[in-house]
């Protein structure tokens, strides 16, 4: 509680007391009523955000919740060490890095090809319908869809392997075979994300110059000319920030799609950065660990960000900051 | 590209482009419905829905797994404790947000830029998972409705939805009110979030569908079973298969009733899904206007 409390008020103290051109009490006092209304909303961003990342030292620390963050001894590096030294922790990293790059590689361009085929159906009605039964599975929480796959994914009673078996097939465990599995995460993936990762290209389609398709109508361009030179062009823009903030999510596995579809039969290529992290700090109260397993993804992530985006900057002038 | 045509009222596009078009929207739209349709129709079936083959109609039609899955106690609480953490959740995160975003959406603010790129870095890292525990656990709040609220309050990302809608705000609208003595607060109520109408409406059901679908809080900040929230109580009886399940088929037996297991899951998924199947079509296109303000700026 107390550490709280002083990471809080010593962040707050340190900007009363930085150096302003004019004279800040003057300029604290014309806003009062404005910091009024900032105070709450920054005093939470201080304490549920930035405290956490404070908590992150107990990484470098043997914690114990007795003594708290602040009480608990320093052991520098002893904890990556062990993390790194230990086989189970490669193992989900690299499930991580399977799983992410095969639903980035299917979920990144999927959205794109949607939205490019939505953007050719003329008549706006059926486009409209289409569009917004591709939103639903977005509004769906993974729990609710992992009780329902489960369902519909059963070899004794879904419908799929009742399809399969009538022509003849064998089912398939889906949810317990580890090659089906890791497709199914994929395919469930792409499944939930199309419809709703397609809006921001539609919009930005939408606002590309209409004089631009008819000139290019007049020069005898066809459908697919003026998609190669019109349209993806125009959204290379929007194409770069996603991929930069995609790029971020490669090492940040779906949690909650894993958590709630993974079973004993796929741990081995399933258990992922984020479960281990859960099992390992909440279930086996080993904090210090799976704070680091936590940093050691959340850095990587970050420099992914900071590397794609300036590596877009470079490129294209066209970065996130 | 067709849209553009259609608005130019010129036509002649290929024929057999356009239906092989529509032919794989239709059937994106069927991937899309039809594990819904299993579920609704599994959960009407008083047996087994694939038993003797694949059918798209409920077998041996019955409300007898709805009525086992209302009269679950647990369900109810389940219900109670989502609709509160969603009203009491979605009002404070409205109330900060937007108090939060004025301030920072004037130039003349001390340290605007400094504070903005404080609350814009934590889109991009955070603590993770076990300090926030520690964090949640130190205050107190576990087994409190506030573990469910406080935690993701604002988002670094509606925050900056909200700021950059209030910078379009002409500021001519708030000297007039400010000759007239008011101060900043009751500019704020009085004049400013009456603009804000459409983006209250987006950030609203964006956080309000969030709290109604978030699950995993409730499982590590609430122990008791009394403080759950319904997803994870389905969660219980559908993934975990916990007693809930056992429980219910063996009342239903003892009524002499037959329901299959499918059945009574399929209608306990469908109990805490049909809030958000009713009013997605209705709340979508605020949802899509706030990702398209989100993509302004990047």
């Amino acid at each position: 509680m107390a550490t709280n409390t002083d990471a809080a008020g010593g962040a707050s103290d340190s900007i009363a007391t930085a150096p302003r051109k004019q004279p800040l009490s003057r300029r604290l006092w014309d806003n009062r009523y404005l910091i009024l209304l900032f105070l709450p909303g920054m005093l939470y961003f201080l304490v549920f955000r930035y405290v956490p990342i404070y908590g992150l030292v107990i990484a470098f620390k043997d914690y114990n919740f007795s003594e708290g963050i602040m009480g608990s001894p320093w052991i520098g590096l002893e904890v990556f060490k062990e993390m790194f030294a230990s086989h189970g922790f490669w193992e989900v990293f690299k499930n991580t890095l399977v799983i992410s790059a095969l639903q980035f590689v299917t979920g990144f361009p999927a959205p794109i090809i949607f939205a490019l085929l939505l953007n050719e159906i003329a008549s706006l009605r059926p486009k409209k319908i289409f569009q917004t039964i591709s939103y639903l599975p977005h509004f769906v929480s993974w729990v609710i869809l992992a009780g329902l796959f489960t369902q519909f994914l059963s070899p004794s009673t879904g419908p799929i392997n009742i399809l399969i078996q009538a022509m003849g097939g064998k089912p398939i465990y889906f949810m317990a075979d580890p090659q089906w599995f890791i497709f199914i995460l994929v395919v469930t993936e792409v499944w939930k994300s199309i419809g709703w990762g397609s809006i921001i290209y539609l919009a930005a389609i939408s606002g590309i110059d209409a004089e631009m398709y008819e000139a290019a109508s007049i020069d005898g361009a066809g459908r697919w000319v003026k998609m190669k030179s019109i349209t993806l062009p125009s959204l290379a823009p929007v194409i770069t920030i996603m991929l930069i903030l995609a790029i971020g999510k490669l090492v940040n596995d779906n949690f909650d799609q894993i958590f709630n579809m993974y079973n004993p039969a796929v741990y081995r290529v399933s258990d992922v950065m984020s479960t281990y992290l859960y099992r390992k700090g909440l279930e086996d109260m080993e904090y210090s660990l799976a704070t680091a397993v936590g940093l050691f993804k959340n850095v990587i992530a970050f420099a992914m960000v900071i590397g794609a985006n300036a590596l877009a900057k470079r490129i294209n002038d066209s970065g996130i900051w | 590209m067709g849209i553009v045509k259609a608005r130019l009222g010129a036509s002649g596009a290929n024929p057999a482009f356009n239906i092989l078009n529509y032919a794989f929207m239709l059937l994106m739209s069927v991937t899309t419905l039809y594990p819904f349709v299993f579920l609704i129709t599994s959960s009407l079936s008083g047996l087994d829905m694939t038993l003797g083959g694949f059918s798209l109609l409920p077998r041996d039609f019955t409300f007898t797994n709805y009525q086992k899955v209302f009269r679950n106690p647990a369900i109810a609480t389940g219900y109670y404790n989502t609709i509160l953490r969603t009203a009491i959740g979605t009002s404070l995160s409205l109330l900060v947000t937007f108090c939060l975003a004025w301030p920072l959406a004037k130039k003349a603010f001390p340290g605007r830029n400094a504070w903005t790129a404080l609350i814009v870095f934590t889109m991009f890292f955070s603590g993770g998972m076990i300090p926030a525990y520690i964090l949640v656990r130190q205050l107190h709040l576990i087994d409190t409705v506030w573990a469910l609220v406080l935690p993701e309050l604002v988002t670094a990302y509606n925050f900056v939805i909200v700021r950059n809608y209030m910078q379009t705000i002409p500021s001519s609208m708030e000297e007039s009110a400010k000759m007239d003595g008011a101060n900043d607060i009751v500019i704020l109520f009085r004049i400013i979030l009456p603009v804000c109408k459409p983006i209250i409406a987006t950030i609203a059901l964006w956080v309000a569908v969030w709290h109604w679908n978030a699950w995993f809080d409730s499982m590590i900040y609430v122990t008791k079973a009394s403080g759950q929230v319904v997803q994870l109580v389905m969660r219980r009886i559908v993934l975990e298969g916990s007693d809930q399940l056992t429980q219910m088929m063996a009342e239903a037996q003892r009524q002499g009733m037959v329901i299959a297991p499918e059945g009574l899951k399929a209608a306990t998924i469908m109990v805490t899904t049909i809030p958000i199947l009713c009013v997605y079509p209705f709340i979508q296109k605020y949802f899509v206007k706030g990702v398209m303000m989100g993509s302004l700026k990047g």
